[in-house]
């Protein structure tokens, strides 16, 4: 079992022991929440019309990691779902794909075969997801099967009970070791669930020692709790990856998932990215959204876009 | 202003038919709109294209005599109106704003210059928030701490500026009606109209003849309302060298005086300080209404301990400030109010430059027509700069930095002025700590440019005396 492999960057040397983790971490700026609220509502008061609102569809769509994460999931809802994230829009084909399909790791090959000979990634929740409870072994175990079974992305819990009562050292060596089972071939998202870590300073701290740690992605939350994405949340883990890169070079994406519905939210989402880390991010290979819903709004405002016309509910499929 | 970005945002620009602009207004006395005596009149432009908007009536003495006398006939009345009565009005017009806001908010735009996104998110919910706040107060001066039955002062003659003009016609007022006192207020000359489309709200309101009178012109105007005999309060928000020309004129009469002048707030930075946040404070701190601001954070005075830090982050944060047209709803940054403010504006950054600060700007392009300027900053500045010490009243941002606390105090007190300063940090006690030291009469903490009508607001030393907004308020309108 690795213990803290020391990274290959700018901060290494503070994940030497818990003490120089727990004192970088609490030595980041602090957060205004006020202040951080007051700029996320103010950006999201941009208006997006007309070509600048197509083009935000579009990529809204192509950034959608399309998800279905019930006890209930059977291998047709995965195909069903592999289907149209490959063809979102049945009556256009002009419709971009989207990101990649997210599933339990137990349905990745099905999954896999269902996006076979698209750009549509397949992306498996691993480690015990959602609450993240259990040993490391068996985390580990659950990552090496959904890479076995071909996933592209994994997207990990962290342990919230270790990070809220300072175990940092714990949390990165999680983090290490899963990354380390995700091997070459797939890139790993880790997942703090911000509604569990309740402060935005703490939300700051889980965003660096999972960048320090070697996550590929940061993404807000399970989709599982009271509280998800939220603009204040993500503007702020935007700022994280923009200064970590200015710190060491490295580039790491953003997942916000849960509770983003409508096109007018994703469209937010994308002012945030623009205008906080900037349009190098702007792309599916550095922000997603884990958004189930949302697709079929987007799909929606899209035809509408297209034809002048509202559709409805049953000009998009279901699943 | 952004580089060229693969997200581009479309023009947005909010509607101009909203707004109902007549070719040509008069003045409104006693409840009418009348020309001026003499037929003089003077054009307002629009500040982002120079376009003619209206024609205005010039007010002569005679024409300030004409308001005060309608003024002092109301006041019989007014005054006698039990509190409750009088907020009924106050209310209306409130409501009325609220109705007619969006209207209101491109009107501001049109004839000052600002992004619509500032008169529609900040001035016209305030403009609203006064009148309602003021409203409230009106039965209840007995209990408001000035003694029972505290009277109204009769007259007021008000002067207000250009940079925020149905704000200011709201803080004035407000309270000066709340109380009982019947009104003249002169608006600023380069954006009158939004005062005279209050003038037709107070017509829609019902409000009885003679209680709100509105005078336009020049500054003779404004020392003609000053001047006049029969005036028996005298509020002005302005620059300080004519509100120290507006005290001379007062001085030895039985008037009573307000003045809210200019200032050069401070800004301080502790290296604790919330960094992203603190970033955005200080954009609005001195980029809100483009710097056109009597308690902009004119001066950030950061620890030298983040300096480099900070600046790159503000550097940062400035570049993607959108300057261009105010109408269109994605622009931070809208126009200079006049060709006369530009030059002035000009002038003292250039004073920057030749006393050997260093200027910086974002890659910015601007419109042809209009007057504009770019988002500057000053870095290696000393207290001994001519932009360290003069208010720019425009978007130019002077970078001092300090070593320790008492430093940090010592610079932002350095100053002829004192109307506002800001504190950011995470440590609850060293904010208070500072707070109570500085000399300023609004001191934000982690926060900037945060307005509210229960608020008092008013400046020290140069800045001027008095305070407008809250309880507070009500004592320059009454007789205590």
């Amino acid at each position: 079992m690795p213990t803290t492999a020391p990274p290959a960057h700018a901060l290494a040397d503070v994940t030497a022991s818990d003490s120089t983790l727990r004192r970088f971490l609490h030595g980041l700026p602090g957060v205004d929440a006020v202040g951080l609220e007051a700029r996320a509502a103010s950006l999201g008061t941009r208006s997006i019309k007309t070509t600048a609102k197509a083009y935000a569809i579009d990529l809204a769509i192509s950034m959608v990691d399309l998800t279905t994460l019930e006890g209930a999931d059977t291998p047709g809802k995965v195909r069903a779902l592999g289907a149209k994230a490959v063809h979102p829009d049945p009556t256009d084909r002009t419709a971009p794909t989207t990101a990649a399909v997210c599933v339990y790791p137990d349905m990745v090959a099905v999954a896999k075969e269902a996006v076979a000979g698209s750009h549509v990634k397949v992306a498996s929740v691993a480690t015990a997801f959602p609450a993240g409870r259990a040993a490391l072994e068996v985390k580990l175990a659950d990552v090496r099967d959904a890479v076995a079974a071909g996933a592209d992305e994994i997207d990990m819990v962290i342990d919230r009970g270790a990070f809220l009562a300072g175990k940092y050292l714990k949390v990165y060596d999680e983090i290490v070791a899963v990354k380390e089972a995700c091997g070459t071939s797939a890139r790993l998202k880790v997942i703090f669930e911000t509604g569990e870590l309740s402060t935005y300073d703490n939300i700051r701290r889980a965003s660096w020692l999972g960048m320090i740690a070697g996550a590929d992605f940061i993404k807000t939350s399970t989709g599982k709790v009271a509280v998800n994405a939220t603009p204040a949340n993500t503007l702020l883990m935007l700022e994280a990856v923009r200064d970590f890169r200015a710190q060491t070079g490295i580039q790491v994406g953003v997942k916000p998932a849960g509770g983003i519905r409508t096109t007018k939210d994703a469209v937010k989402f994308l002012v945030l990215v623009n205008e906080t880390a900037g349009q190098d991010w702007l792309d599916n290979h550095w922000f997603r959204f884990g958004a189930s819903s949302l697709l079929n709004d987007l799909l929606m405002q899209r035809q509408k876009l297209a034809t002048g016309r509202y559709s409805g509910p049953d000009y998009v499929t279901v699943d | 202003m952004a580089s060229a970005s693969a997200f581009e945002y479309a023009p947005a620009p909010e509607s101009r038919s909203v707004v109902d602009l007549a070719p040509s207004y008069g003045l409104f006395i006693d409840g009418e709109f009348t020309d001026a005596t003499g037929g003089k009149v003077f054009k307002t432009v629009s500040p982002s294209t120079e376009e003619v908007l209206s024609e205005v009536a010039e007010a002569s003495e005679e024409d300030v005599d004409r308001a005060v006398k309608a003024a002092r006939r109301a006041f019989e009345k007014w005054s006698a109106l039990p509190g409750a009565e009088r907020a009924k009005y106050l209310f209306r017009i409130a409501r009325i704003i609220q109705e007619r806001s969006r209207e209101l908010a491109v009107l501001e735009t049109l004839d000052n210059g600002k992004p619509i996104k500032e008169t529609r998110d900040a001035d016209l919910p305030l403009v609203a928030a006064h009148f309602f706040y003021y409203a409230g107060w009106a039965d209840k001066l007995d209990h408001a701490g000035f003694g029972a039955e505290p009277r109204p002062l009769g007259v007021a003659g008000q002067v207000i500026p250009w940079n925020f003009p149905l704000l200011m016609l709201a803080w004035k007022i407000a309270p000066a009606l709340a109380t009982g006192n019947t009104v003249v207020l002169k608006p600023a000359e380069t954006t009158p109209l939004s005062a005279l489309f209050f003038a037709d709200i107070c017509r829609q309101a019902g409000l009885p003849k003679g209680v709100v009178n509105i005078v336009t012109g020049d500054g003779r105007t404004g020392a003609a309302l000053v001047a006049h005999p029969d005036v028996n309060k005298v509020a002005f928000t302005g620059s300080t060298a004519v509100g120290k020309a507006i005290a001379r004129t007062v001085a030895g009469t039985r008037k009573k005086l307000t003045l809210e002048l200019g200032g050069k707030g401070a800004n301080i930075v502790f290296d604790d300080a919330p960094i992203d946040q603190a970033v955005e404070g200080i954009v609005n701190g001195i980029f809100f209404n483009q710097g056109q601001v009597c308690c902009a954070g004119s001066r950030l005075i950061v620890q030298e301990s983040i300096q480099d830090e900070l600046l790159d982050a503000l550097k940062r944060r400035l570049s993607t400030l959108r300057l261009g047209d105010p109408l269109d709803k994605n622009t931070d940054i809208g126009a200079i109010n006049s060709a006369e403010q530009l030059a002035r504006i000009t002038a003292l950054a250039d004073a920057g430059e030749a006393e050997g600060a260093e200027r910086w700007s974002p890659a910015c392009e601007l419109p042809d027509a209009g007057y504009w300027f770019a988002p500057t900053l000053f870095t290696n500045v000393t207290q001994a700069h001519t932009i360290a010490r003069e208010e720019i009243f425009g978007p130019v941002l002077s970078v001092l930095s300090f070593r320790t606390p008492d430093e940090a105090v010592a610079k932002a007190n350095n100053t002829q002025y004192g109307l506002s300063a800001g504190i950011w940090s995470e440590k609850g006690s060293r904010i208070l700590a500072v707070a109570s030291k500085l000399r300023a009469g609004v001191v934000w903490s982690n926060t900037f440019n945060k307005f509210d009508p229960t608020s008092p607001f008013g400046g020290y030393k140069e800045s001027g005396f008095g305070r407008e907004g809250g309880r507070h308020g009500l004592e320059a309108y009454l007789d205590v």
